[in-house]
């Protein structure tokens, strides 16, 4: 059976961190969801990881380092071409500051 | 001469194309026709680049004529890409909403690489939404249906890729590899799919999932031409720190001059034979270890204690990973954007929320958890640990074998519907191939047979970290002693 681990409160606010937005009946439903899936992840509890190194990265790896030379990359104009919203300078967005 | 070009291979094309044998433009339109023929039923293309593609051939054919520059190894041959993989040409949608009419300033270095070799580009192929998904329904564009039976699923995430390859709507297809991505759609779609070692073929261009798992690798109908795919795309390239330096041979080369002097020791490992192994695949596998067998491979059991976390693991990292990559799509620089918010976070918010569809933003949600203000330990930094685990049982392993086999996915293609309504029975379907991605290794699914159903099985080989041409030349050794031919699915 499903423990309900994780409530629809809490739901809320990992949305908030994640800048999701969800209505009440999708809440409900991840909730229940995410409930079942970190409760089947729990299962690594089962083992003991003290002595272990975590795997940070998948191949060894050393510093790779570069010559810090100018190099061509995409024109402003290719980059604002993508866009939603801009001005022929910069991006466009909503307001930022609340102005009274 | 056949009148038609779609069914040959790769290497068959490009030999025929290089001794002006054929136009490529001919190979080209063949191909072109053969995608207005079937994907009406298949639905595997996004795009199709009809004009370019007989563009790209015309120049081909030129060059050729001319005589006067070298002649690329994929020469006229029709290529598709998953729409996670950036194109100058065309969209770049990730088949999600956020994406839509996205057109990316650049090529991948794959794309580069494949346009240097002379390939053609013929159109680009649905996927899971950020490739995440084991069946291509989470999709945001189109359902893509299985050639072999147009009522069950390809397979995902790149299940445009094979599907486009098995009904032979191009000859090879590149698709992404993150839990299994390339190789479960290439067993359920009976195609050859490749998974290279992590870090051996540059990733820039690819648009993020999970950067410390995810992998670009070819599908194609056999294993030559996913190996000169792979001498092609691979090796090391600036614009990703993460490809290694290594050499990269011509794995076609190398494959011919060493089949029949290879010798292999296999390893079945104990924990993918269990009750939840299918009993058809079952057979079908263990009839395929009595091929290489018979060509003297012996045969030892490993054991890979760890399986049974691989995919409770795997959640963890790749959603994790996923929160970090996606957390760049917010309405700003490019892609979807919500209209009328009294704010910018509004406006963040609903963008993402109307932007993502369901299965992204559930892995959203939890690898945000995963990562939250004391959770991090018990789950992040935990699975990090078992995936070292995962990865010290295949070194264990490799001490006893040269590549281990066994099955790619635990069932046949499944009917749609099946498993969407629940995301951990979807997740599950990957318990053989994730591990593989946690421990970075390479590994390949080759088709081993059809269901009494009539639905293709995957053999999956995985081998030793950077050795693909080993890897390769078993698998080669298995397909051209398999003894049965799979041919073409049943769309006529």
């Amino acid at each position: 059976m499903i423990r309900s681990k994780i409530s629809r409160d809490e739901i809320y606010h990992i949305a908030d961190l994640a800048y999701l937005h969800l209505d009440t009946e999708q809440a409900e439903k991840l909730a229940a969801d995410l409930s079942e899936i970190i409760g089947y992840v729990e299962k690594l509890n089962e083992l003991s990881t003290d002595n272990v190194e975590p795997m940070m990265h998948a191949v060894p790896m050393e510093n790779i380092l570069r010559e810090d030379k100018v190099r061509p990359s995409i024109t402003k104009e290719e980059s604002l071409r993508c866009a939603p919203l801009h001005d022929g300078e910069y991006f466009l967005v909503p307001k930022i500051l609340e102005v009274d | 001469m056949s009148e038609y070009w779609w069914g040959r291979s790769a290497s068959e094309i490009s030999e025929y194309v290089k001794n002006k044998e054929i136009s490529p433009v001919e190979v080209v339109q063949s191909f072109l026709d053969r995608i207005q023929q079937v994907d009406t039923k298949i639905d595997a293309f996004t795009q199709i680049w009809s004009d370019y593609a007989l563009q790209q051939a015309r120049s081909l054919e030129e060059k050729i004529v001319k005589g006067k520059s070298p002649v690329g190894p994929l020469a006229g041959v029709p290529v598709s890409i998953k729409e996670v993989i950036c194109t100058q040409r065309g969209f770049t949608t990730c088949a999600s909403k956020i994406l839509a009419g996205y057109r990316s300033p650049y090529d991948a270095t794959v794309v580069e690489r494949l346009l240097n070799a002379d390939a053609i580009l013929i159109g680009k192929v649905n996927m899971d939404e950020f490739a995440m998904g084991s069946s291509t329904e989470n999709s945001s564009i189109k359902l893509t249906r299985n050639p072999w039976n147009l009522e069950c699923v390809p397979g995902g995430s790149s299940g445009g890729s094979a599907a486009s390859v098995s009904a032979e709507e191009c000859v090879i297809s590149l698709g992404s590899d993150t839990g299994g991505s390339v190789r479960q759609p290439a067993s359920f779609c009976g195609c050859v799919g490749l998974k290279p070692t992590y870090g051996r073929v540059s990733r820039y261009g690819l648009v993020a999932f999970a950067s410390s798992l995810d992998q670009i690798g070819p599908l194609s109908k056999n294993v030559m031409d996913s190996a000169t795919t792979l001498s092609v795309i691979g090796g090391r390239d600036p614009r990703d720190t993460t490809s290694v330096d290594m050499p990269l041979p011509d794995y076609s080369e190398r494959i011919r001059k060493n089949v029949d002097t290879i010798s292999m020791r296999i390893g079945l490992p104990k924990e993918y034979f269990t009750e939840d192994l299918n009993e058809e695949v079952k057979e079908l596998i263990m009839k395929a270890v009595r091929i290489l067998e018979k060509q003297g491979a012996e045969i030892v059991e490993v054991s890979l204690p760890h399986t049974e976390f691989a995919v409770a693991t795997y959640y963890i990292i790749c959603t994790a990973e996923a929160s970090a990559n996606l957390a760049r799509f917010d309405g700003v620089r490019y892609g979807f954007r919500h209209v009328d918010s009294k704010n910018i976070i509004e406006m963040y918010k609903c963008t993402r929320s109307e932007g993502f569809g369901p299965e992204v933003q559930r892995r959203i949600l939890l690898g945000t958890y995963v990562l939250s203000s004391g959770y991090y330990d018990a789950y992040y930094l935990k699975a990090q640990k078992v995936r070292k685990l995962i990865t010290q049982d295949f070194e264990e392993a490799f001490q006893k074998c040269d590549v281990i086999v066994g099955p790619t996915s635990p069932t046949p293609a499944f009917r749609f519907g099946e498993k969407t309504q629940n995301p951990l029975e979807m997740y599950l379907s990957d318990i053989y191939t994730i591990s593989v991605n946690l421990s970075a290794l390479p590994a390949i699914s080759v088709p081993c047979g059809l269901t009494q159903s009539g639905l293709p099985v995957g053999l999956q080989f995985i081998g030793k970290h950077f050795d693909e041409e080993y890897l390769l030349t078993v698998a080669y050794l298995y397909e051209i002693n398999r003894g049965q031919e799979f041919g073409n699915p049943p769309l006529e």
